[in-house]
């Protein structure tokens, strides 16, 4: 039973204790001249769904949920998002050649299609960052027709 | 008291592996400029880096053909490390920047390939494809090349071989024959 008491110490003072390492927060005021809105012409009904779906973990503006002051869920978050930038960052759009922009759509209509993104992780928290059928179709529509006008 | 020794004992460690992974890296360096001085030297049309670069891509198609998953990743894997090699130095500014952007591309595609399934593996294989024959049209090539095209998979899609005969990499064993050669690539 002590052994018991004295692990759950240990532990208490583990967490309390990581609360203290500090994590950095994915948040920007500024629009870049390069993001994705700016330079195409984005109908609103696409706009409001990449910005609720994609735009947390793919740009550099996440919209934070109440946990992410808790560690270890910072943590997560913080790698989620900066793995999520490093694939495709909509703020910086404008700064990938032709051939790199196709690249990144086929991904998207890929990846919507095959519904790896966003991934049920994401979507458990943000309800309303799923793609219903009608959505998807529309979604992917609007890139395809983008991408064969590169 | 242990706390502290071991965290000496850990950033002695850190300093050792640094000063050795800069001693690598001069040696890497050393070694790219000795190649690069050997190419200039030789006839400019074939480059050995490019000619790596492909002989990955063309293990890694026969990989897809065999409808071979694990092999297609292996050689995803050894052809990022051949397009991290590629030296554009002996080109020209314009051809460095769309080697760049191909490479980086390229890269990309063949990540993806070294860690998935072969469906999808096949899907990054049509964009690799489109990067490595607009890398061949800068550098040029030693062998004689074919394209072909295949019309059903994904609206159409080209890959390079170096025989004229088909084999598939999109379909593989279902569809092995599919397609025709479109194009012959020759320096």
């Amino acid at each position: 039973m002590r052994i018991v008491k004295i692990i759950a110490a240990v532990l208490l003072v583990a967490f309390v204790g990581i609360q203290f390492i500090p994590t950095k927060r994915n948040q920007s005021d500024i629009v870049p001249e390069t993001d994705f809105m700016l330079v195409n012409k984005v109908p609103e009904t696409i706009q409001k769904k990449l910005q609720v779906s994609c735009y947390d973990c793919h740009s550099n503006n996440t919209q934070y949920p109440w946990y992410n002051k808790i560690q270890p869920a910072a943590w997560f978050l913080e790698d989620h998002i900066k793995e999520g930038k490093a694939e495709l960052n909509f703020n910086a759009w404008d700064s990938l050649s032709n051939r790199r922009k196709a690249s990144k759509l086929r991904s998207i209509v890929k990846q919507i299609e095959g519904g790896e993104m966003p991934p049920d992780s994401y979507i458990l928290i943000h309800k309303d960052a799923k793609f219903s059928e009608a959505e998807a179709e529309g979604m992917i529509n609007w890139i395809t027709r983008l991408k064969d006008s590169l | 008291m242990k706390n502290i020794t071991m965290s000496i004992a850990a950033m002695l460690l850190m300093a050792v592996s640094f000063a050795n992974a800069q001693e690598k890296e001069k040696m890497n360096h050393d070694h790219g400029d000795m190649k690069m001085d050997h190419s200039k030297m030789t006839n400019k049309q074939s480059d050995a880096k490019a000619e790596t670069i492909l002989s990955d891509y063309f293990s890694l198609k026969d990989a897809l053909v065999g409808d071979d998953t694990k092999k297609a990743a292996q050689a995803g894997t050894k052809l990022v490390a051949s397009l991290k090699a590629f030296d554009m130095t002996s080109y020209n500014k314009e051809n460095q920047k769309e080697l760049t952007d191909i490479i980086e591309d390229a890269t990309e595609h063949a990540e993806h390939i070294s860690e998935s399934a072969i469906d999808h593996q096949r899907e990054h294989f049509k964009t690799l494809s489109k990067d490595i024959t607009d890398m061949v049209a800068i550098t040029g090539t030693e062998n004689m090349l074919y394209e072909q095209f295949c019309p059903m998979y994904d609206k159409g899609s080209a890959w390079l071989s170096t025989s004229n005969e088909l084999r598939n990499p999109y379909y593989g064993s279902k569809m092995l024959k599919c397609g025709k050669v479109q194009k012959e690539i020759t320096n």
